[in-house]
């Protein structure tokens, strides 16, 4: 035996093993398919013999030749012989070699279910783990019917390694065998909280991958990744619960106010990017959901887009693109936010980086304004002169055009400079957007009356050169150009200048190399222009020119009427018979102006495109019923047309069943729509019936203001868009002027005795008017049009199959099935299979001895009961949750119209579900429910209840009444505490968190759900001055600092202070400036004196909030310093301003010099055995919060970050503006707190340590 | 999800791929070469996404790579994965290499693509991410390559001679094509855990 064993792989060694493949392809580089095909005849032999070693190394060659494209599913059923070897080397080559090449369809397959059911119950850990991996690559619904049961034990199993690859296997299983997941979804949960953190990961990892596709269902899973949120360390799984929240969001607004603070937390400590970024992705998700304006939250989307900002600013090509990306993704909701940061975007424009230069393009589109839209336009078109040919040249155009044209063209001030944009970008070689361009000018020239004579005029220039455009027939994609030019010269041919040579031009033998579809315009609009030249001619005693333009058509037409494009054949025969006979009538002298004209009579209106769509079938019509019933097989078939012609077809008819072949009628259809398209007058392809050639009343009462004539209307050659910035430039700068002459007129007249003022503010969006009103032209809707617009879902997606609600009991028939071992069993249990499947989906709960007859049923059936069901059940749900929340309005559960004779529910489900709106709403709310009832209970006094409160308590009209009242006590109560400081003189700038009055208690009503407390909401932004006018709020020294650059004199420190507007009036002109000191100065423009102020770069209307960033140079910062300012402003009322002055002190801690720098253990290590640092220590007795949170508050109030932290002892570093190391050692017992604390700087470390100490002091 | 895995060098030779959808055979090495053609001509120092991958998914998806040396890692992802999160991946990834292949090369890759297939399957199952724990990985990874020795026993040991000294008169087995800077860790993204 052993002889044997040997003797074979003696033999064997001389087989071609990989290596030898592998190396033999690489020596024949020159004919290596040969060389291959009489490898795989080698490898063919190879597996016809019995040794099992042989043909696994033959498959595992195999493996190789299947990655360099060849196809080896031949070998399927040797790979499964080898599959079943019981040596782990060959299993492991045939799971892999399997996992590469099977899919559904390998008939092969159903072969390996026993096979692999032994495997998964193997006791080697390797050879299931291994089966599991191959299982993961080519599972099929049969495969995971049959194996679901196993893998579902698996997930129990002993050794971590086996339970994280069956849970991860898990989501596979139930993407193809969708029954599964409700039995299998309890211990899916389970395992969201196994020991081990790989298998939790795993479990997230599917839990998440399920709810991104279906997140309703998941939302009752929301209080457990919150759990898991706040207390779990591993970065991956706080990435993917981050981004789940985020897709969970949009359906739970509640959800998102309670997202708000640990995110904001985690974004300030955190060091690592990935979740930095996400955090921001989600908070930004998060505030889109809730409804914006709410003034709360403007300091997250500050914090967000100055996250972003510094991510964009990175060297790190990575960071700027994902900054760029979840920027465009703030746009959206806050385009003012986003606004300010315009510098920056524009910057990225010039980067090399295409990727992000599109990103920045992106962002452009949310940044126009009135004002600065030209300029913008202008440096694009800069751009696409230098992408000469790239795709990226015609994105830039595409972005061109949707930028001018976006919410109706809302920013366009002047049309002319827009339309000669359009003529400069067909001069672009190669583009694919021609038909884009065409589709903005025939836009602009029927909606704008008042450009039509402008356009008209720079259509006939083009028509004119069209040779430029057509010159090379590979530039053919902007020649569609020419089809809007010829379109707009015929349809409003009253504006041309010279109608006879754009005709001529019209019908030069050239065009014939034009498209079809192009060629036929021309030939229509000629037609017009015909008409045009004719009635200008009408009068006149010479009638030459008449009767020459007849000729001239009756010239050019044959060769259209020779055109291969049916259209055009057609039009032009037609028109050239007409022309004949007018020439006729000419030669008579009879007038027939006046009825050619009448031909192209009538004013187009444009369509709304969804038009169509819109119109509501009328009541009575059922348009899926049959006009004729189909007729029987058996009827004779001659008598059938007589049915169909006789009668008249409504529109939208189904296609009927007629004699007519499918054939013939697809190609009508064609045909049909080839005209439609072809045909100009189908404006954006919406067909018929509001094309209407009558005179409309409405359009004429539209007064069109005369062109302002200040701009010239004729541009010599192509226009150039450039001149019109420079006029629009002066326009504006007149209009200004004028202004402001009236302006210093009222106020002469007003006070005359104040001083000089400056009214130097920005200009402001409503400053600037158009250069000359349009009237765009809104387009039409049919009348009673129905506003829905539906997008359905794509119909096969897999994932529409695991929508199925987890909150529901399990019914006995939903049991995974398990295949019994008897063989006598074994033929009916696929008819069981079928059975379940059918079945088994939404089955209630409620079940009784029919049901075995229901499972019988039609399949349909079933369906539509089990959504009945869940509908119903819906509505349980949402009178459940207005029991608890007192009827709101915001509950986004579906509105059943179903009445609820339905019995009581199990009470287990609505029990989750109130659970869950416990846990969401933010205070106990008195309720009759009785779990509700105990919890209430059990939860702290109405006054800390009310301590969220303050947060949310604006715009949620729903909290009871309790909760308001005393709400509006503590906001009272605030109110005395400022008015106290400012009585101080706001001697106190320590950090007063506006929001700390809440977060504290929260956490503790939580405490019923959760077991450690989530961390307490956290601010650094502190009220610098108030009156009744302004409130300013500063957070002290933002961590952009400048230290690359000399670090004695280079060191910076950025103050953020946000200005809100508390008054009616609007705030203008607002001046911030503070009395220098030795140590610290504010940083002034240059050429700026040093007591000059610094303008606040924005106005403030009512009620609203901006923020603005001041740099100041510091020279030593081991002290902590105050310094004096001023902020002047004007405050503008309808009929009066006034000047107005608040004081403020601003206070510099020494944390303020302290930047959040990451650090890792063997550096903080290294760093404190160099004994350079000099050691203090301080003790805090009485501290009573968590240790995360002790932590959590030093790292976000003193920006240190943690660098180890051990049970109740960390390790935290910080780093200041001047490259002071700073670094803490923090132990906790017993509310005692000790930080032994070490710098190079002995008086910087006393100050901060001290700064720490009253941080927990006042809390 | 992770769709796809491709490692490929210089010239677009495929070193290594994973799929984790079926396509046939043509289709994925078309996938490779749109793929190639896609990331090869883009700079050393602009960003490592890209959008447009068409071919697999659509509109949802994204090509995150890294370059090393002589190799290109590409994960095609959807968009539940994140970025920054892939792009530590792969250098997880390359770093098992390294250490499993003591001083990974291309050649490495050639040669035992199995094996790089074997510690793939420790990282990422199905399509989703198993493990990111680089000591775990190789536990794992060296457990089972001890077992196979122990399998293959005596009866393994002249097979192993025999391709021993089939390498060693093999000039074209250089191993100086190191992977250069295939330790140095990435600036900005502090690894996971």
């Amino acid at each position: 035996m052993a002889l044997k064993i040997v003797k074979g792989s003696i033999d064997r060694m001389f087989d071609k093993n990989l290596q030898d493949l592998v190396r033999g392809i690489r020596n024949h580089k020159e004919d290596e398919a040969k060389y291959i095909s009489t490898c795989i005849d080698e490898i063919k032999q190879e597996l016809k013999q019995d040794n099992i070693a042989v043909k696994a190394n033959a498959v595992c060659k195999l493996t190789y030749l299947q990655m360099l494209g060849y196809d080896v599913s031949w070998a399927a059923f040797n790979i499964v012989e080898v599959m079943s070897s019981s040596k782990f080397t060959y299993k492991r080559i045939g799971y892999l070699a399997a996992s590469q090449c099977f899919h559904e369809s390998t008939d092969v397959i159903m072969l390996t279910t026993n096979q692999i059911r032994k495997d998964l119950s193997s006791p080697n850990q390797y050879d299931t783990g291994v089966a599991l991996t191959g299982l993961s690559c080519f599972v099929t619904p049969d495969l995971a019917r049959d194996l679901a049961n196993d893998i579902m034990t698996l997930m129990s199993h002993t050794k971590p390694y086996i339970r994280k690859k069956a849970v991860l296997i898990m989501y596979k299983v139930f993407l193809k065998y969708p029954e599964s997941l409700r039995p299998a979804f309890p211990r899916l949960k389970e395992k969201l909280e196994d020991p081990d953190p790989g298998v939790q990961s795993a479990a997230v990892n599917v839990i998440c991958e399920l709810a991104r596709r279906n997140p309703k269902n998941y939302l009752s899973l929301a209080p457990l990744f919150f759990k898991l949120m706040t207390s779990s360390t591993n970065n991956w799984v706080l990435i993917k619960i981050i981004k789940l929240f985020g897709a969970l969001t949009p359906l739970e607004p509640r959800l998102g106010k309670k997202l708000i603070e640990p995110l904001t937390n985690l974004i300030h400590s955190t060091s690592a990017m990935s979740l930095l970024y996400e955090c921001v992705n989600t908070v930004i998700a998060v505030l889109i959901s809730l409804s914006s304006g709410m003034p709360n939250h403007s300091a997250s989307i500050q914090l967000c887009v100055q996250k972003l900002r510094i991510l964009i600013e990175d060297s790190d090509q990575n960071l700027k693109y994902l900054g760029l990306l979840a920027m465009s993704k703030i746009l959206k909701t806050h385009p003012k936010s986003v606004q300010s940061h315009k510098d920056l975007i524009l910057q990225c424009l010039d980067d090399k980086d295409e990727s992000i230069r599109l990103r920045a393009l992106d962002l452009l589109y949310g940044m126009v304004s009135k004002k600065n839209l030209m300029e913008i336009v202008k440096k694009l078109m800069l751009h696409v002169d230098k992408a000469e040919g790239t795709t990226y040249r015609d994105e830039l155009l595409t972005k061109i055009i949707d930028i001018c044209s976006q919410s109706n063209y809302q920013y366009i001030t002047n049309f002319e400079w827009y339309i000669s944009i359009l003529v400069e970008l067909t001069r672009l070689e190669g583009t694919r957007h021609g038909h884009l361009i065409a589709s903005q000018m025939l836009d602009v020239a029927i909606r704008v009356k008042a450009i039509r004579a402008f356009a008209v005029a720079q259509m006939a220039t083009l028509l004119d050169n069209a040779h430029l455009l057509t010159g090379n027939t590979q530039r053919n994609g902007i020649c569609e150009v020419l089809y809007a030019a010829a379109w707009i010269c015929g349809e409003f041919s009253e504006h041309l200048e010279n109608p006879l040579q754009t005709l001529e031009a019209m019908l030069r033998p050239k065009v014939a190399t034009l498209p079809g579809h192009i060629q036929a315009v021309y030939v229509q609009n000629a037609a017009k222009l015909f008409a045009t030249v004719l009635r200008s001619q009408e009068g006149n005693t010479d009638s030459t020119t008449a009767q020459e333009t007849s000729q001239l058509m009756i010239d050019r037409l044959p060769l259209f009427v020779q055109s291969a494009n049916l259209e055009v054949q057609e039009r032009a025969s037609c028109i050239l018979q007409l022309v004949k006979y007018i020439q006729k009538l000419q030669q008579k002298d009879v007038e027939v102006a006046e009825e050619v004209s009448a031909l192209f009579a009538g004013e187009l209106n444009p369509v709304a495109p969804k038009a169509q769509k819109k119109v509501p079938v009328p009541e009575g019509l059922d348009l899926d019923a049959w006009i004729n019933e189909p007729p029987s097989e058996s009827e004779s078939e001659d008598e059938k047309p007589k049915a169909i012609f006789t009668k008249e077809e409504p529109k939208h008819s189904r296609p009927r069943h007629t004699e007519v072949d499918e054939k013939e009628l697809a190609r009508r259809r064609e045909a049909r729509k080839q005209e439609q398209a072809n045909n100009p007058f189908y404006i954006k392809a919406s067909p018929s019936s509001q094309k209407v050639y009558q005179e409309t009343p409405g359009v004429e009462h539209i007064p069109v203001v005369q062109i302002d004539l200040s701009v010239p209307l004729k541009v010599p050659g192509l226009p150039m868009s450039d001149q019109y910035v420079k006029l629009e430039e002066e326009r504006r700068q007149k209009e200004r002027a004028e202004k402001k002459k009236k302006e210093k007129k009222k106020r002469k007249e007003k006070r005359s005795g104040r001083g000089k003022k400056h009214d130097s503010g920005p200009e402001s969006e409503e400053d600037i008017t158009p250069a000359h009103m349009v009237d765009i032209v809104t387009e039409e809707m049919p009348e009673n049009a129905l506003p829905s617009d539906d997008d359905d879902k794509d119909p096969n997606d897999p994932h529409k199959a695991l929508d199925i609600d987890l909150d529901k009991p399990l019914a006995d028939s939903e049991k995974l099935p398990v295949r019994s071992h008897r063989p006598t069993e074994a033929p009916k249990s696929p008819a069981e299979d079928g059975d379940t499947e059918s079945a088994a989906p939404q089955e209630p709960k409620k079940k009784s001895s029919k049901e075995k007859k229901e499972k019988k049923k039609d399949k349909d059936k079933d369906r539509k009961k089990s959504k009945e069901e869940k509908k119903k059940k819906k509505h349980k749900h949402e009178e459940g949750g207005e029991d608890l929340l007192g009827g709101q309005p915001d509950e986004p559960v579906v509105q059943s119209e179903e009445p609820n004779e339905e019995v009581a529910l199990p009470t287990s489900t609505s029990a989750e579900v109130s659970d869950l709106d416990f846990w969401l709403s933010n205070a106990p709310v008195p309720s009759n429910s009785q779990e509700a009832a105990t919890v209430a209970a059990a939860a702290p006094i109405p006054q800390a209840a009310s301590g969220a409160a303050p947060d949310s308590e604006p715009d949620e009209p729903k909290d009871t009444e309790v909760e308001t009242k005393s709400s509006k006590h503590k906001k009272k109560k605030q109110k005395k505490e400022k008015e106290e400081k400012e009585k101080k003189k706001k001697k106190k700038h320590h950090h007063h968190h506006h929001h700390s009055d809440g977060g504290g208690e929260e956490s503790v009503q939580n405490g019923t759900v959760e077991e450690e407390e989530p961390l307490p909401p956290m601010s650094n932004y502190c009220l610098l001055a108030e009156n009744s006018y302004i409130k300013m709020m500063m957070e002290d020294a933002d961590q952009v600092c400048d230290i690359q650059g000399n670090l004695q004199d280079g060191s910076q420190v950025v103050v953020s202070v946000i200005f809100e507007n508390k008054c009616n009036s609007f705030l203008k002109s607002m001046e911030f400036n503070v009395l220098d000191s030795l140590n610290s100065k504010l940083q002034r423009p240059e050429g700026a004196g040093p007591h000059d102020g610094l303008t606040v770069p924005f106005q403030l209307p009512p009620g609203v909030s901006n923020e603005a960033r001041f740099v100041f140079t510091v020279q030593s910062i081991v002290m902590p310093q105050k310094l004096k300012g001023t902020l002047t402003f004007i405050v503008k009322n309808e009929d009066s301003s006034t000047h107005e002055k608040l004081d403020f002190k601003l206070h510099f801690t020494c944390t303020s010099y302290l930047i959040t720098t990451p650090c890792y253990s063997d550096a903080f290590a290294k760093l404190l055995e160099s004994g350079d640092l000099k050691g203090s220590s301080v003790r805090l007795e009485g501290v009573n919060m968590p240790f995360h949170h002790l932590l959590a508050r030093i790292c976000f109030h003193h920006h240190f970050s943690v660098v180890e932290r051990i049970d109740s002892c960390a390790s935290m570093y910080s780093r200041s503006i001047q490259g002071h190391h700073v670094c803490l050692l923090v132990k906790t017992a017993d509310q005692t707190v000790s930080i032994d604390a070490k710098c190079d700087e002995p008086s910087l470390l006393g100050n901060v340590l001290d700064e720490i100490k009253q941080t927990f002091s006042q809390c | 999800m992770i769709k796809a895995i491709l490692i490929f060098n210089n010239h677009g030779k495929p070193r290594l791929s994973k799929f984790y959808e079926h396509y046939s055979e043509d289709t994925e090495q078309q996938i490779i070469r749109e793929t190639f053609h896609l990331v090869s001509k883009r700079d050393e120092n602009v960003c490592n996404f890209l959008e447009g991958g068409m071919l697999i998914g659509g509109s949802d998806n994204k090509l995150i790579y890294r370059h090393y040396a002589t190799l290109y890692f590409v994960f095609c992802v959807d968009s539940s994965e994140s970025e920054l999160g892939i792009l530590d991946l792969i250098q997880v990834f390359v770093e098992t290499l390294d250490k499993c292949f003591e001083n990974v090369c291309e050649l490495d890759l050639i040669f035992h693509v199995d094996k790089v297939h074997n510690i793939l399957a420790e990282m990422v199952m199905g399509g989703m991410v198993l493990e990111t724990n680089m000591n775990e990985i190789i536990t794992q990874v060296d457990a089972q390559n001890k077992m196979e020795k122990s399998e293959a026993g005596i009866a393994g040991a002249p097979a192993r001679a025999v391709s021993a000294v089939k390498n060693m008169n093999l000039p074209e087995m250089p191993r100086n094509i190191n992977i250069g800077d295939i330790s140095i860790k990435v600036p900005n993204l502090p690894s996971f855990k």
